[in-house]
C-alpha cells in the first residue's frame, strides 16, 4: 500500500517565506459579467488558527471560497497556498495539496451510502489501480480495509453514531452537515474551509458544532469559516475578517470587530435597518440613531458600487 | 500536527471498527439474490443440454452479447452518469477491427483482441477527450453524431470496410487448430460475460475508481473537492465502456460471421440504452434483466405484431411511471424489497440558512 505524500514540507523549504502563513490572498478580484463579486480582497490564514469571514448577504464570501478552492478562476489577484500560486490549479489538485472545503448548500453524494460518501475523501490519498479492484488482489483488500477504518474513524470523530450504510438523504439535516465535515477531513487537510456550517442547525447542534470545530483545530488543522451566526463566530474565532462589496473592511479579534464602526455600518447598509444578522451585542452598539442615518445615507449614495 | 508517520496522512484519533457482519441467510435479500444468480448461471450452462436447436443457441448467444454490451454501457451511464447515445459505435469498431484483421490479414480471432482493445481506446479518447470537458447534455449530442459518423464511414469506405455489403466470412474462434462450433461459441460467450460482465464490473464499482465514478455522477463539484479529477475519472469510464463494447462487437462478428453497417444503426444504441434504463441504472442484475428483455422481446413479438418496437416505447413509459429507478434498481437489493437501504426517504427540508433567533444566541 503506497500513500501519496501529504504536502507538509513545501512551506518549510522556502527561504524568506513566513512558515506560519498557510494561505495568502492578495488583491483578489472576481467578476461575473458586470457583477463584481470580489473586489480587491486581501487575507492571510496562519497555521492553526480559526478565522471567520463575515459580511452581509451577497458580500462575496462564498465567491472568495470558490476562488481559493479553485472552483472559480479569479479575474485577477494572487492566491498562495503553502507558498505556491494556485489561481490556475484544478480544485482536485488543491485538495491534494491539503485544502478541504464544505459547501454552503450541502453537497453530499445522494445516491451513495454515508460510508461511501466519506470514503471518497480518501481518493487522492490512496493508490489503488483499477485492475486491483478487478482482480480483488490482496493489495486491493488491504487498501479497502484502510479506507474503511479511516472513514469510520472520521465518522466517529465528528460524532456520527447511526448506521453508516444507509443513504445520506435519509439522515436529518444536522447529521448530513456532520457527514460532510467527516468527508472533508478524510482528504487529510491542513486547511479546512467551512461555508456556513451552522446554517439550519438547532441550538444543541450549534453547540456540538463549536465543540467539533475546536476538536479539529486541536488536530492542527487551520479553519476558515463563513458564518452568519454571530454568537458562534464571536465564540470561536481568533480573528475575523469582515467583507462588504467584495472587499475586506475590517480585520481583527472578535472584540475589535464588535466595536468597529465600519462593520456596524456594513451590516446596517445590507439589512436596511433590520440588523437581522447582527448579534445582540451589535444591536446594542447601534443605539445611536444618528450613526444609523449616516450609514444609510452613505450606502444610498453609492448604489452602483454593487455593479448590476 | 499529528500526521501519521507511516502513511504521512492526517488520520482520525481512533480508527472506526467495522460493524459485525449480519449472518448470511439464504432467505435474506442477499441470499435470494445469490440463489437467483446461481439458478441463472446453471440455466445458461444447461441450456444447450435442454435444447440445442439452432434457434435457441443463436438467441442465447445474442442475449449474452447484449448483456455484455449493456453492462459496458452501464459503466458509462449508470456509474459515471454520462449519457451516451452512440454507444453502438464502439461495438462497430470492435466488430470491424476483428472482422478486417481476420478476413484480410488472416489473423486468428484471439490475436485480434489487443487490436480491438487498442482501437476502442483510441476511439474512446478521440470522442471522449474533447466532449467530456463539457457537461453531459452536450456529450449526448456529440455521441449521437459520432455513432452515425462511424456507421457512415463503414458504409462508404469500401476498400477497407466492404461498403454496404460489409465483411463476410469472418471465422469463429480457433485455438491451435481447434475451431469452436456454434454451441462451443455459446459457452465461450457465457464464460466471457460471466467473468468480464457479472464479476468484473461489480468489482470495479466497489473500489476507488467505482466510488469516484458515482461521486462524479452525483455531484461533479463535490467530487472535485474530494480530490477526484473529474475529467480523468469520466474518461476512464468512457474508455472502459468502449473496450467492453468493442469486445462484445468482436464476439458478435465471430458469432454471425458478417459485419454490415446496418447492424450499427441508432436503434441499436437506443435499445442498449433502454436495457440499462429499464433494468435499473447502476444495477448489474437490473441491466442483465434489461438486456434479456431487449433481446427476447422482439423475438417473442415477431409473429404477433408488426410494429413490435412500439412495444418498447410503451414498456419504457410504463417502467418510468411505475418504477422510475428501473425494474431492479441498485438502491434496493431486490425489486420487491423495502429494507432500510431503500431509498425513498424524503430529506428534511433545511431551515432557511439565515434564520436568526435572538433567543437562541449565547452571549459570550
Ligand atoms: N457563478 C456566479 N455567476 C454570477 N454571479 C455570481 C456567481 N457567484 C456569485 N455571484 C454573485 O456574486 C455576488 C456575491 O455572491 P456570494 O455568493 O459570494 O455572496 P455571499 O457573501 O456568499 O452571500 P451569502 O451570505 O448570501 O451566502 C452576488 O451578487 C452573486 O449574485
Ligand atoms: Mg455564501
Amino acid at each position: 500500500m503506497t500513500h501519496i505524500a501529504h504536502g507538509t514540507t513545501t512551506a518549510q523549504v522556502l527561504d524568506g517565506v513566513d512558515r506560519n502563513i498557510l494561505l495568502s490572498v492578495e488583491n483578489l478580484v472576481m467578476r461575473f459579467g458586470g457583477v463584481t463579486a470580489v473586489d480587491g480582497m486581501n487575507m492571510t490564514v496562519e497555521r492553526g488558527e480559526i478565522l471567520s469571514v463575515i459580511g452581509p448577504n451577497g458580500a462575496g464570501k462564498t465567491s472568495v471560497f470558490n476562488c481559493i478552492s479553485g472552483f472559480y478562476r479569479p479575474t485577477s489577484g494572487s492566491i498562495k497556498f503553502l507558498a505556491e500560486e494556485i489561481t490556475k490549479t484544478r480544485p482536485s489538485e488543491i485538495t491534494k495539496m491539503g485544502m478541504a472545503r464544505t459547501f454552503q448548500n450541502l453537497r453530499l453524494f445522494k445516491d451513495m451510502s454515508i460510508l461511501d460518501n466519506v470514503k471518497t475523501g480518501l481518493h487522492s490519498r490512496i493508490k489503488q489501480h483499477w485492475y486491483h479492484a478487478f482482480l480483488h488482489t490482496p493489495s486491493f483488500k488491504k487498501t479497502e480495509h484502510f479506507i474503511d477504518e479511516t472513514a469510520r474513524g472520521w465518522l466517529e470523530f465528528v460524532g456520527f453514531s447511526g448506521d453508516e450504510r444507509v443513504y445520506v438523504t435519509q439522515l436529518p439535516y444536522g447529521e448530513q452537515r456532520r457527514v460532510e465535515i467527516a468527508r472533508a477531513l478524510c482528504t487529510s487537510p491542513q486547511l479546512l474551509l467551512l461555508d456556513e456550517p451552522a446554517a439550519g442547525l438547532n441550538h444543541a447542534e450549534k453547540r456540538a458544532l463549536i465543540e467539533l470545530i475546536r476538536k479539529i483545530q486541536a488536530l492542527g488543522v487551520s479553519i476558515v469559516l463563513i458564518e452568519h451566526d454571530m454568537g458562534l463566530v464571536m465564540d470561536i474565532s481568533e480573528r475575523i475578517i469582515v467583507l462588504n462589496y467584495g472587499k475586506e473592511i475590517a480585520v481583527g479579534t472578535p472584540e475589535e470587530i464588535r466595536s468597529n464602526p465600519l462593520v456596524i455600518e456594513a451590516y446596517l447598509g445590507a439589512e436596511e435597518g433590520q440588523a437581522a444578522d447582527a448579534t445582540g451585542a451589535d444591536v446594542e452598539l447601534l443605539a445611536d440613531e444618528a450613526e444609523i442615518d449616516e450609514a444609510l445615507e452613505e450606502i444610498e449614495a453609492e448604489p452602483e458600487k454593487r455593479g448590476h | 500536527m499529528p500526521i501519521d508517520a507511516k502513511t504521512n496522512l492526517l488520520l482520525p484519533p481512533t480508527t472506526g471498527q467495522a460493524r459485525a457482519k449480519a449472518k448470511f441467510s439464504w432467505t435474506s435479500d442477499h441470499g435470494i439474490l445469490r440463489i437467483l444468480g446461481i439458478v441463472g448461471i446453471v440455466f445458461v450452462f444447461a441450456l444447450p443440454l435442454i435444447n440445442s436447436g439452432n434457434y435457441t443457441i443463436q438467441l442465447g448467444t445474442q442475449a449474452l452479447i447484449y448483456i455484455l454490451l449493456a453492462l459496458g454501457l452501464n459503466v458509462v451511464v449508470g456509474y459515471a452518469g454520462l449519457l451516451d447515445l452512440g454507444y453502438v459505435a464502439f461495438f462497430a469498431v470492435g466488430a470491424y477491427t476483428s472482422g478486417i484483421l481476420t478476413t484480410r490479414l488472416g489473423w486468428p480471432m484471439w490475436a485480434t483482441i489487443p487490436a480491438v482493445i487498442l482501437m476502442c481506446v483510441i476511439a474512446g479518447i478521440v470522442i471522449g477527450g474533447p466532449t467530456l470537458r463539457l457537461r453531459s447534455d452536450y456529450l449526448a449530442i456529440v455521441t449521437l453524431g459520432f455513432g452515425e459518423i462511424i456507421r457512415i464511414v463503414a458504409q462508404n469506405w469500401e476498400p477497407v470496410t466492404g461498403g454496404p455489403s460489409g465483411i463476410f466470412g469472418i471465422p469463429s474462434w480457433s485455438f491451435g487448430g481447434f475451431t469452436l462450433n456454434k454451441i462451443q461459441l455459446y459457452y465461450f460467450c457465457a464464460v466471457v460475460v460471466l467473468l468480464l460482465g457479472c464479476f468484473g464490473i461489480p468489482r470495479l464499482a466497489k473500489g476507488k475508481l467505482g466510488r469516484a465514478w458515482k461521486a462524479v455522477r452525483d455531484d461533479e463539484d463535490a467530487a472535485e473537492a474530494m480530490g477526484i479529477n473529474t475529467y480523468t475519472t469520466k474518461i476512464t469510464a468512457y474508455i472502459i465502456g468502449a473496450v467492453w463494447a468493442g469486445l462484445a462487437g468482436q464476439l458478435q462478428a465471430s458469432f454471425i460471421s458478417v459485419v454490415t453497417p446496418s447492424s450499427f444503426v441508432f436503434l441499436q444504441s437506443a435499445l442498449v440504452l433502454m436495457a440499462v434504463v429499464i433494468g435499473g441504472m447502476g444495477s448489474v442484475p437490473g441491466v442483465i434483466l434489461g438486456a434479456i428483455i431487449i433481446t427476447l422481446g422482439p423475438e417473442l413479438l415477431r409473429d404477433v405484431w408488426e410494429n413490435r418496437y412500439l412495444a418498447f416505447g410503451i414498456l419504457l413509459l410504463v417502467v418510468m411511471l411505475a418504477r422510475p429507478k428501473g425494474l431492479w434498481p441498485s438502491t434496493s437489493v431486490l425489486p420487491w424489497s423495502r429494507d432500510k437501504r431503500d431509498h425513498d426517504a424524503k430529506v428534511e427540508t433545511p431551515a432557511k440558512s439565515h434564520d436568526y433567533d435572538p433567543q437562541e444566541e449565547v452571549p459570550s
